[in-house]
Order: structure tokens, then C-alpha cells, then sequence
């Protein structure tokens, strides 16, 4: 993302006051704050985290260093559709590369990535819990489990139909 | 007989993800429809058409979704949505048995029809765990009913702070969450601190992958943890107390808020519990995503709104904490084990377990290549064998057994011949692995020892907070080097550097992520170093999962041509006519190794 043209068309619809201000004025609900954020647009918006930094009166590398440090906070926005492949060891050896392969080969984006369109979003996940389901993947919500390549395939084929619709 | 009918439906994660929130949908309709007034929440008083209330993970996960109907001592497994009628008109009406969903006992070749007859029960035993999957987690009056909260009043009302931590002294229980400090210990030196602000925490941020006790523990079980805590809380003096959970345990952050809530409302939480005088409250803390959080002093900084940094122990958090107070943070399943051992007494819990310096039970999340993937929990010093192939049922797919792999990222791989050791604290840890929080993963001989070693050291190399140099730089040259050998680079001397570099790395580290952040390394050369020379001198993954050193055939003789691997492979590169060898197109195969998984006959093999 361009950062200087950014800077120049500040979204005040983006400084997420209202998510800011339920919490109490302290350090140690800095996380709490910035989780409801990610929630909220699903990423951390560069006015958030300023917004942010003013009310708890903290530096933004501060906020910004709490950012890229937890994995459940991200920068970048997220896709509409975010695809978690899980690779906790039990999905690991059941084959979730073979699953994370085939979801890369198929939106030409990698884990960590979002599609040009902002319709997927693919990340990896440490577990899910699900390990008697293994490999498991979550796309939003959903649960999809003992995957094969053909089945994530005809999975994503339908989440893309729904999109061209 | 009687008329009415509690049918238990699991919902914890592993039993939702397997759709058994939409059997319970059908459930509640078709007893609506029917008018049979059984209950599908667990309470007898209520309508069936009450409103959803999930009962805990039962722990065989890889039966689910798990379906008990009491009184008759009925369990189904993988109840489907189109069985739902069924069991309401011949289970619920007739009170008939239908044979096909209930559980299959390899062990006498027949099926039983209540699961606690079965040896994946029967070899267990439940104390942590003990009212999971028996209780409705959002309900006080089911967890007071099994003897809930009589801990917190014989100890509030009966006991003097020393005597309780006398209790908890004896029982000789030790941290859960891996470490295994004496829990006694730590509760003593917080409490021989005269000061006026002291925390209690819980530490529900479970990291290693393929372990779900925890979260099992504060799905399931709640009140355990909190009741547990304010024991912690009145031993030690401790004013507050925080559960840090892991943000993605969506439904135990809910449950455990729940139980926060009803315990404050009946006066057992917050200001003077119990008309004693004795004030505490918890605070849920959500976790943000970061392993390293899992470390004591880490996930203090992280409570405290900061980066989840650790620092150096010279000063234990027992009595430099949280806000440098002094603080007793356990685990999830060691404060979940508190109310027993008050209200059973220390030495009846020390009577469990091994007789020297493990005791007690341990939860594990057996999962992997294994038949029956879940939640188990037994006395320490059970063996490995009796764990996996006893009540785990042996190896999917009656494949050979490999290795398993127990202590999380920071434990180690083990193979066949260390199946009889004992689990427990110490032996672990002279087999180069360690007791971990419990995760216990299976692997069969389609697991490459190389690719796991792999996997774990790329997970701590993202996980490492990157504070000390040793842990930030060391697994990463380790990482780095590990990969070579699986994409085909592996030089002469790489598993010597690997050995130099885990010594280094484990001496020098600053926290217990790095110093223990070589043992996967390490375990696994000194058990499979004969894997690793393989993928450096002759190139090849025996296991078939590093896609460099792979070439999957089909044996001729063995082939039926049955086809099955024809359909499902991802990029058709198999050809063959039907009851003929089948051949793969070695340029276009992507090595997904799905016709390997696929085939009944064992006929693909790795050249």
C-alpha cells in the first residue's frame, strides 16, 4: 500500500473512536482495544492505531510494535472470504501442505496473502483443535475436514461460484 | 423404564466441526414435531425445544458427534442428521437399541452399548477431566450437583490459608502446563510475601499445536478452573486473578465469562465470597496470537498491555509478578485439578501417579495416525504403549508405527523401541523429550522425521519473540539447514552443525522457548539419524513427503486396478484401464502422495 498517498486522504471513517472509547483510558487494555479493532475492519487501520496512541497516550512504534508482534493482529486488510488452513502437527502430517499447495495454486496468492480483489485471504493457523477431522481448513466460519486435493478444489470452486454470481 | 429421556449431544470443538450443532437443530425439531417430551439439553425439568446448551467434549473426537442417552446407557457415535429420527422412534419410544451407531470395541470384536464399557474408557482416569462431557458447562447447578464449590467452602470456611497449601503441598502436584514446578512450592513463596496486592493467574493460552486439553478443560468445565483459582487466591492472599485464553478458543472465552458471571452472582466470586470477608474476582484476558505468550513472564508483560516479551527469572514471578507483585500463574488443568485434591485431600492425589516424583493424572490430546484421535487422561507413569495402542487403538489404518511425538515444539520425536517408558516428568526428559502441556501426536511411515524436525523448527524460528540472539539467530541457521536437507541440499557434516548449534542454542537462550527449542532437533537425530543421512547422501524421503527426493511408483503386481488413486489424483497423472497396473506420469505428478493414502493394496511405493 502507498503510505504517502495514504497519509494525504486520511479516513476519519477508519480512526475506530467508537471501539476506542468503550475501553478505560489504561496501557493494559491496549491489546484488548486493538483485537476489537482487528475485528471490527478486519485489519488495523494506520488512523486507528494514531487514534489509539493519542487516547492511551503511547507512542505509535509502541502500538505499532504490538501490531506485528501478535499474529491475530494484521496491517493489511484481510480478504472477504479468509481461508485458515491449519498446521498444527496432527494436520501436518495428515498433509495440510498438500492442502495449503492447492489453495495457493489455485488464487495465486500464498499464506499471508489476499487476492487482488479482496475476495480471499489464505493464512496458516498453528491448530484449530479439530485434529480428528486432520487436515482440517476453516474458511470463515466453517469447518472443512480430512481433506484431499480434490475436495479443497471443489470446495473453492463453489465459494468462487458464489462470488461470480 | 423411565419415560423421560436426557439426551447429552456433544459440542465441543472437534464434535461441531463435525456438524453436531446441526444435529442438535434436528434433534429439537423432530422431538418437537413427534411431541416427545425427552430433553435434548441435559435438564429433565425443561421442554425439548429448550434452547441450545452444548455439554463438553466427551474425548473421542474421532467418533463424534457423540450422542448419550440416559438413563437407558446409551451412546451413539457419528450421529448424522438422518439418524436423528431413528433414535427418537425406536431409542426414545421403544426404548431400542440400534446396533450400527454404537461404539465397535476391537478389543472383544463386538459393539457396547454405553461407551464407559469400552477400553478407551476403561483404561482411563478422569480428575481433571473429570466432568467433562457430564456437565452442561453453562450451568451452576449441574457442576454444583456433582459436588461443585464444596472445595471453596471447606476450605473459605473450614481450613486457615497454611492448611489448604498444606493440601495442595502433598498432593504433590506439579505445574501442568509442561514445566512441572511443585505447584506447593510456587503457592508458598507467593504466600510468604506480606503484601497487600497479589495475583492469581491462569494461563490459558495453549500453544502447541495438536494440544487441546485446555481449552477442552474451559470449554467443558469451567467452574473447575474458577473455583480452583479462588482456592489459589485464598492460599496466597490474592486480591485479583486473570485467565489468559487464546483469542481463537471463541467458545472458552464465552463459557469461562459465563461461569465468571454466575459465580459472582451467587456470591461465590468477588466481594466477601461466601460471607467470609474474603474478596477476588477474575478478569478474562485475551491472548493475541503469539507462542512465546505461553511463557510465564511473557504472558504477564502481556496482560499488562505490552509486547509479550520474556524476561530473564533471576527473580521468580512468584515474587516479581504481575505490575511487580507477587503472582502464582498454573495452568488451566493444574487449577482444575485444585478442588478435587482439597476436597479429596493431597494424599489421596499423591496415592495416583508414579511413586516417586510424578503424581497424579495427566490429560493428552492423542492425536495423529492414530485410531482413536481425543482427549485421554490417566496416572502417571502409564506407558506410551498402553496410551496409544491400548486406548488409542493402535495406528490408523493398521500402518506401522513410527514414532510419537509428545512435549509439543519444544519436545521431541520417539520411536518404537521407547514405547514402554513410563510418561512422566523424568523419564521424558532422559529420553531427550519432555512432558510438555500434553499434546501426544502419532506418527506412522508415511511421517518424514526430517519434515517434522522441519516443521517444528520453522514454528519456533515464527514464534521466537526475537529478545536474545542465540534463539532469534540460532533456530533460524538450524531452520535454514533443515530445509537444505529436505529440498535435496543436504551436505556432509549438516547434522554434526545441527548438534553444535543446539548445544549452543540450548545453553544460552534467555527463556524456557529457547533453551528447550533445539530438543526436536535433537531427539530426533539421536532416534532417526539413519532418516537424515538418507535425504543428504541418497536423496531420498523414505516417507514420501519431501517433494525433491520423492518418486511415487506403482508396483505392478500389486495393483488391482481398482482405479480409486486414477480419480482422485489433483492433476491426472495416473493412467491404467480398469482390473489392470495402473501407471503415474512422473513429470506431471505434483507428489501430493494422495494415491499412496488412497490405495488398498499398498501397491504405491516411494522408489
Amino acid at each position: 500500500m502507498d503510505m504517502a498517498q495514504k497519509e494525504i486522504i486520511r479516513d476519519d471513517s477508519l480512526c475506530a473512536r467508537e471501539v476506542i472509547e468503550q475501553h478505560p483510558k489504561e496501557q493494559r487494555y491496549t491489546l484488548a482495544i486493538l483485537q476489537d479493532i482487528q475485528r471490527k475492519y478486519k485489519y488495523i487501520p494506520r488512523e486507528a492505531l494514531e487514534t489509539l496512541a493519542e487516547y492511551l497516550d503511547l507512542p505509535v512504534s509502541k502500538l505499532y510494535g504490538m501490531a506485528t508482534f501478535y499474529k491475530a493482529l494484521s496491517l493489511t486488510p484481510k480478504g472477504e472470504h479468509i481461508i485458515k488452513v491449519c498446521d498444527g502437527t496432527a494436520c501436518h502430517v495428515a498433509g495440510s501442505m498438500v492442502v495449503l499447495n492447492e489453495l495457493e495454486k489455485m488464487l495465486g496468492i500464498k499464506a499471508g496473502e489476499t487476492t487482488e480483489d479482496l475476495k480471499f485471504s489464505i493464512s496458516t493457523v498453528n491448530c484449530i483443535g479439530a485434529c480428528a477431522l486432520a487436515p482440517v481448513m476453516m474458511i470463515d466460519e466453517t469447518y472443512y475436514g480430512n481433506l484431499t486435493p480434490k475436495m479443497v478444489q471443489e470446495i473453492l470452486e463453489e465459494y468462487m461460484g458464489k462470488k461470480n454470481e | 423404564m423411565s419415560k423421560m429421556k436426557t439426551i447429552y449431544i456433544c459440542c465441543g470443538t472437534g464434535c461441531i466441526a463435525k456438524n453436531s450443532k446441526i444435529v442438535l437443530a434436528e434433534f429439537n425439531k423432530k422431538l418437537e414435531e413427534l411431541g416427545v417430551s425427552a430433553n435434548v439439553e441435559g435438564k429433565e425439568e425443561e421442554k425439548a425445544t429448550g434452547k441450545m446448551k452444548p455439554t463438553g467434549c466427551n474425548g473421542i473426537c474421532e467418533k463424534g458427534p457423540v450422542v448419550k442417552i440416559e438413563p437407558d446407557g446409551i451412546t451413539y457415535f457419528k450421529v448424522k442428521a438422518e439418524d436423528v429420527e431413528e433414535i427418537i422412534t425406536k431409542t426414545i419410544i421403544n426404548g431400542e437399541v440400534i446396533d450400527k451407531l454404537l461404539y465397535f470395541e476391537p478389543s472383544i470384536k463386538k459393539r457396547v452399548r454405553h461407551f464407559k464399557d469400552s477400553e478407551f474408557l476403561k483404561r482411563q482416569h478422569k480428575v481433571a477431566l473429570r466432568h467433562i462431557g457430564e456437565v452442561d458447562p453453562t450451568s451452576i447447578e449441574d457442576y454444583i450437583e456433582l459436588g461443585g464449590f464444596e472445595a471453596l467452602k471447606k476450605a473459605v470456611l473450614q481450613m486457615k490459608p497454611a492448611e489448604v497449601l498444606k493440601e495442595v503441598t502433598d498432593s504433590g502436584l506439579r505445574g501442568r502446563g509442561g514445566a512441572g514446578f511443585p505447584t506447593g512450592r510456587k503457592w508458598n513463596t507467593a504466600a510468604s510475601i506480606d503484601t497487600d496486592v497479589k495475583y492469581v493467574v491462569c494461563n490459558g493460552d495453549e500453544g502447541d499445536p495438536g494440544a487441546f486439553m485446555d481449552r477442552s478443560i474451559m470449554e467443558s468445565d469451567p467452574y473447575s478452573v474458577v473455583e480452583g483459582m479462588t482456592i489459589g487466591a485464598y492460599t496466597i492472599g490474592g486480591t485479583q486473578g486473570f485467565a489468559y485464553i487464546r483469542d481463537e478458543y471463541g467458545l472458552a472465552i464465552e463459557n469461562m465469562q459465563g461461569a465468571i458471571n454466575t459465580a459472582r452472582e451467587r456470591g461465590l466470586l468477588g466481594k466477601n465470597i461466601l460471607g467470609t470477608g474474603f474478596s477476588f474476582d477474575i478478569e478474562i484476558v485475551r491472548g493475541g496470537g503469539a507462542f512465546v505468550c505461553g511463557e510465564s513472564t511473557a504472558l504477564l508483560s502481556s496482560i499488562e498491555g505490552k509486547v509479550g516479551e520474556p524476561r530473564a527469572k533471576y527473580i521468580h514471578t512468584t515474587e516479581v509478578g504481575l505490575w511487580g507483585q507477587p503472582t502464582a500463574l498454573n495452568n488451566v488443568e493444574t487449577w482444575a485439578n485444585i478442588p478435587i485434591i482439597v476436597t479429596k485431600g493431597g494424599s489421596w492425589y499423591g496415592s495416583l501417579g508414579t511413586m516417586e516424583k510424578s503424581k497424579g493424572t495427566k490429560a493428552f490430546s492423542l492425536v495423529g495416525k492414530v485410531k482413536n484421535t481425543g482427549l485421554v487422561e490417566v496416572p502417571m507413569g502409564t506407558t506410551l504403549r498402553e496410551i496409544i495402542f491400548d486406548i488409542g487403538g493402535g495406528v490408523l489404518n493398521n500402518r506401522p508405527f513410527k514414532a510419537v511425538q509428545i512435549g509439543g515444539p519444544s519436545g521431541g520425536c520417539l520411536p518404537e523401541d521407547h514405547l514402554d517408558i513410563p510418561v512422566d516428568y523424568e523419564s521424558l526428559v532422559k529420553a531427550d523429550s519432555m512432558m510438555g502441556s500434553g499434546g501426544m501426536i502419532v506418527m506412522d511411515d508415511r511421517t518424514c522425521i526430517v519434515d517434522v524436525t522441519r516443521y517444528y523448527l520453522n514454528f519456533l524460528a515464527e514464534e521466537s519473540c526475537g529478545k536474545c540472539v542465540p534463539c532469534r539467530e540460532g533456530v533460524k541457521r538450524m531452520l535454514e539447514i533443515v530445509t537444505d536437507i529436505c529440498e535435496g541440499n543436504g551436505r556432509e557434516g549438516d547434522i554434526e552443525e545441527l548438534l553444535e548449534i543446539s548445544t549452543m542454542v540450548r545453553q544460552a537462550a534467555l527463556c524456557g522457548l529457547g533453551k528447550s527449542a533445539p530438543n526436536p532437533v535433537i531427539a530426533s537425530i539421536r532416534y532417526f539419524r539413519d532418516e537424515f543421512e538418507e535425504h543428504i547422501k541418497n536423496k531420498r524421503c523414505r516417507a514420501g513427503v519431501c517433494k525433491p527426493l520423492t518418486t511415487f511408483i506403482i508396483n505392478d503386481e500389486k495393483c488391482k486396478g481398482c482405479s480409486l488413486c486414477k480419480k482422485n489424483c489433483p492433476v491426472n497423472c495416473i493412467t491404467g484401464e480398469i482390473k489392470k497396473p495402473h501407471e503415474i506420469d512422473i513429470d506431471k505428478c505434483v507428489r501430493c502422495g494422495n494415491c499412496i493414502n488412497m490405495c488398498k493394496f499398498d501397491a504405491v511405493k516411494v522408489k
